[in-house]
């Protein structure tokens, strides 16, 4: 349903040229769960907003193909594009307490995209909306509908931003660390909200997070993003079964309860420089495994036979 | 019924104030060196003219019994007898009042419609030409003495283009608007100058929020998102700038007034302070400072409106 | 197109330094005196030998704008050098006192803030009678409580800052604690504050004089001249316009310098 192919993803920060998102090509099936995962600037959330344009710096730009429903969007006028925001892919952001707008009533916010997509106003609008924030679980819908953001806690607003975000029955929801800024019991309400959601409407949805514990509990196939690269791609069971990227591996491992390592840090140094990225394996000066070979040639993905694809070239040795 | 609760609440506030600012207008020809009797005599009366005079004003009675005649008589709306025009000063201010609320009322509306779309291509087109331009002409705009400017804008459109009047008032609203529109043109240019540049970097603040991303993921176009989200939360931090300048503007009218002859409270306090009047000085500063304190009682009240957060307490 | 850091400090100095140079020279730079009076040389319009043109007594414009620059500039820096000085002293008194003197400063500062700038100025140079000196007892009533509030905020905050704290563990004296310690520190938004404040001074004090409520004519002075120029505005637009064009030179000067020395001190992000 929507096939990233060789995106690239590129703006100034500090005054610098980053390539944030460099050659990621994946694919998210109709009504699948894809889990994009990585840590914190590694280029996953810019993955997400590449697929939308959601970028506040007009100089950002965006290379590659993004096939959706038959069309390129990276090709797509703005004004097209903007049709199908919304309508056919929506979005949610990682911080409910500042993703709503706090000078209007929430209803008005879910209401926006009714009228904008569906040309619902007046009362058969804030109907649909009272529907909505029912079905997202917010309780007394009816008078809620007419309570400002800041009258809601953390994760009553994760809700209501889902509400805006699924008004117009969207085929894709893009989902960017939704569960992060929620303390812990209600990030699992609002990931099995999702997972309800998508049920009921038929949806694909590209969960991003930097929690392999998120993506074990909610998806079918998941993707590890590593300083703008996709180091490896498999079906969820397999990557946990065995993992065939030593970062993947590294990050499992630093998963509580499992082997020894117990965070990330226990990998010597630290995520790579965007703006002046390592040359070939970008993983190399932390990786255990590096050899010559590593720090000269940028590992393709290959296939791996069990149904997923990584970019390592010693896997078959170290994994 | 929070919001009438609220307003109540800062009437009630303001009262100690307001009596400061009857003090202060009482003190301020009491105190200060120089003696308005003599001054309103001139070197020409005699001592016994001035002694006269100053027990006709009761400057000869204990400074708390002056005060307190002085409260009564606002008290009870005279606001004294104006010597120059030997009418109560009340009647003189309720006179001039209208002009004055006009030129404030017309500069604010003329400010604003400056303000909204300069600073939303300011905004939009930051650090470019037309961002550069807006704000040469208004850093400019901020250190041009607001007389001179009017003086050049009644030669070139009244003496020399014929399309406003040199002076004056006229009658009825369109007459008014119609003679106003220089002055409160002058006013407004001063008053952009500050806003456009507040509105202007509320926005680029507010451009980076998250919550405008949601706006844009629900599909809004770019004039919608600036319409409903951006303009409206980058307004509230401009409403308390426009309200902090309104006492500059308020002030800035007896200037303007004075320059394009409009019969206003200013021009009324030019002429009081030439004729020696003080009971007219004395009503018009406590007026005036009842206008900055009323306008800043309805600027929060604005904000309070436009932004739900603010606590109404 | 990036702004460097330095360059509104630079261009502010450079537009001060000029403007100071023809201030000294003034008449020597013109060669005419500005007050001499030769009707046969009146509402001349600018021209090579009078390049602001004649003010309706055959005075040159320019060299009058030059001798007026000298005044307005010395009634603009004690207009606000004044104000500056005893506003930072009472505010920072009034911060680190707090209790009761603290209450009643601050109650002052409500109730003169109310006033709208140009009436309480008007009122009292009216009350005392219009002069240079009367301007700066006027401005010094009304403009100390901006710096009142400005410096007893940061003392506010500074005096909760830990090295406050160690510097009375230590047992200075409070003497030394506000000038050696506190002051430093709650000066700076002052300084900054003082040069918007003296933009806006140039307008107010220009603005008195052209009501005839500050500098007295025939003294040279910018606002006065505007006066003066306004009755030939028709046939003479150079006698008003020029003064006019000095002040906005001088507004500028001062904005540009007060945005470099903010930059200076305060460094942002």
């Amino acid at each position: 349903m929507l096939e990233l192919r060789n995106l690239r993803t590129a703006f100034e920060a500090d005054g610098r040229r980053v390539v944030a998102v460099d050659g990621v090509s994946l694919r998210v099936a109709a009504g699948q769960m894809f889990g994009l995962v990585g840590e914190s600037g590694c280029g996953k959330s810019a993955t997400c907003r590449s697929i939308l344009r959601l970028f506040s710096d007009a100089r950002a730009t965006i290379e590659g193909e993004i096939a959706f429903g038959g069309r390129d969007l990276a090709r797509l006028p703005e004004a097209d594009l903007a049709a199908v925001r919304g309508r056919e892919i929506a979005m949610i952001f990682q911080d409910p307490m500042t993703a709503l707008n706090p000078t209007m009533r929430v209803g008005a916010q879910i209401a926006e995209g009714l009228r904008r997509h569906r040309d619902l106003r007046g009362g058969a609008a804030r109907r649909e909306a009272i529907a909505m924030l029912r079905s997202v679980g917010v309780p007394g819908a009816e008078q809620r509908v007419a309570s400002y953001p800041h009258e809601f806690s953390g994760g009553m607003r994760q809700r209501v931003l889902i509400a805006i975000a699924l008004a117009c029955r969207p085929k894709l929801l893009i989902a960017d660390e939704p569960t992060t800024a929620l303390d812990v019991t209600i990030q699992d309400q609002i990931l099995k909200l999702i997972l309800r959601l998508r049920q009921e409407l038929g949806m694909g949805v590209l969960l991003v997070t930097h929690d392999l514990g998120v993506v074990a509990q909610t998806c079918e196939r998941v993707a590890v993003m590593y300083a703008g690269h996709i180091v490896e791609e498999a079906p969820v069971a397999a990557l946990f079964r065995r993992p065939r990227h030593p970062y993947t591996a590294a990050l499992l491992a630093a998963l509580p309860g499992r082997g020894r390592n117990r965070d990330l840090r226990a990998i010597p140094g630290g995520p790579p420089d965007l703006a002046a990225p390592p040359q070939g394996c970008r993983f190399h000066p932390r990786c255990p495994h590096a050899i010559d070979a590593c720090r000269v040639q940028r590992p393709p993905l290959v296939e791996t036979g069990d149904g997923g694809r990584t970019a390592c070239l010693r896997w078959r040795e170290v994994t | 019924m929070a919001l009438l609760r609220y307003t109540l609440s800062r009437i009630l506030q303001m009262i100690p104030v307001l009596l400061g600012i009857t003090l202060v207008a009482f003190l301020l020809l009491r105190v200060l060196p120089g003696d308005p009797a003599s001054l309103m005599i001139g070197a020409r009366g005699s001592d016994a003219d001035v002694l006269r005079l100053r027990h006709q004003l009761g400057l000869d009675r204990p400074l708390w019994v002056q005060y307190a005649i002085f409260l009564r008589e606002m008290a009870s709306g005279s606001f004294g007898q104006s010597l120059a025009y030997r009418r109560p000063v009340m009647t003189l201010i309720a006179e001039r009042l209208a002009p004055t609320l006009w030129l404030v009322g017309l500069a604010t509306v003329l400010a604003v419609a400056i303000t909204f779309p300069l600073a939303v291509v300011s905004a939009l087109r930051r650090n470019r030409l037309p961002d550069l331009v807006i704000k040469t002409v208004f850093t400019a705009a901020l250190s041009m003495p607001q007389f001179w400017l009017g003086i050049l804008l009644i030669l070139l459109f009244s003496l020399r283009l014929h399309l406003f009047p040199v002076a004056g008032y006229g009658s009825g609203p369109l007459g008014h608007l119609w003679h106003l529109f220089l002055p409160a043109f002058v006013i407004a240019l001063g008053t952009s100058a500050l806003t456009i540049r507040s509105l202007r970097s509320s926005i680029i603040a507010v451009q980076t929020a998250e919550y405008i991303d949601t706006a844009y993921a629900k599909g809004l176009t770019g004039r919608m998102v600036m319409r409903r989200h951006i303009l409206r939360n980058a307004a509230v931090s401009t409403i308390s700038v426009l309200g902090v300048h309104t006492g500059w503007v308020i002030g800035g009218t007896v200037v303007i007034e004075s320059v394009f002859a409009i019969p206003g409270l200013g021009q009324l306090l030019v002429a009081s302070i030439a004729a020696r009047d003080y009971a007219a000085v004395q009503g018009l500063t406590v007026v005036f400072a009842v206008m900055v304190t009323a306008i800043s009682l309805a600027t929060d009240l604005g904000y309070a409106l436009v932004d739900p957060r603010v606590e109404l307490e | 197109m990036t702004r460097r850091p330095g360059s509104p400090l630079i261009a502010g100095i450079a537009m001060l330094l000029l403007l100071a140079l023809a201030l000294a020279a003034g008449p020597a730079l013109t060669g005419y005196s500005g007050e001499t009076v030769d009707f046969s040389r009146a509402l001349r319009p600018p021209s090579a030998g009078h390049w602001m043109g004649t003010d309706n007594l055959g005075r040159d414009v320019l060299t009058r704008v030059l001798l007026g620059g000298r005044i307005d500039l010395r009634i603009v820096a004690i207009c606000v050098a004044l104000p500056f000085l005893l506003g930072s002293a009472i505010g920072a008194a009034s911060g680190y006192a707090g209790g009761w003197l603290d209450r009643i400063v601050m109650r002052v500062v409500d109730v003169l803030w109310a006033f709208p700038f140009y009436v309480l100025v008007i009122a009292i140079v009216g009350t005392l009678g219009p002069s240079m000196a009367n301007l700066y007892v006027a401005f010094t009533l009304v403009v100390w409580i901006s710096f009142a509030r400005i410096v007893r905020g940061e003392v506010l905050v500074a005096k909760r800052a830990e090295y406050m704290v160690a510097a009375r563990l230590l047992g200075f004296s409070h003497a030394r604690i506000v000038l050696r310690h506190l002051l430093p520190n709650a000066i700076t938004p002052a300084i900054v504050f003082a040069f918007g404040d003296a933009v806006l001074t140039i307008l107010a004090v220009t603005a008195l004089s052209f009501l005839g409520l500050g500098v007295q004519p025939p003294t040279p002075e910018w606002g006065v001249m505007i006066a003066d120029g306004r009755n030939f505005i028709f046939d003479a637009w150079w006698i008003s316009t020029f003064p006019g064009a000095a002040i906005i030179y001088a507004g500028l000067a001062l904005t540009l310098l007060g945005e470099g020395i903010d930059d200076l001190l305060r460094p942002k992000g």
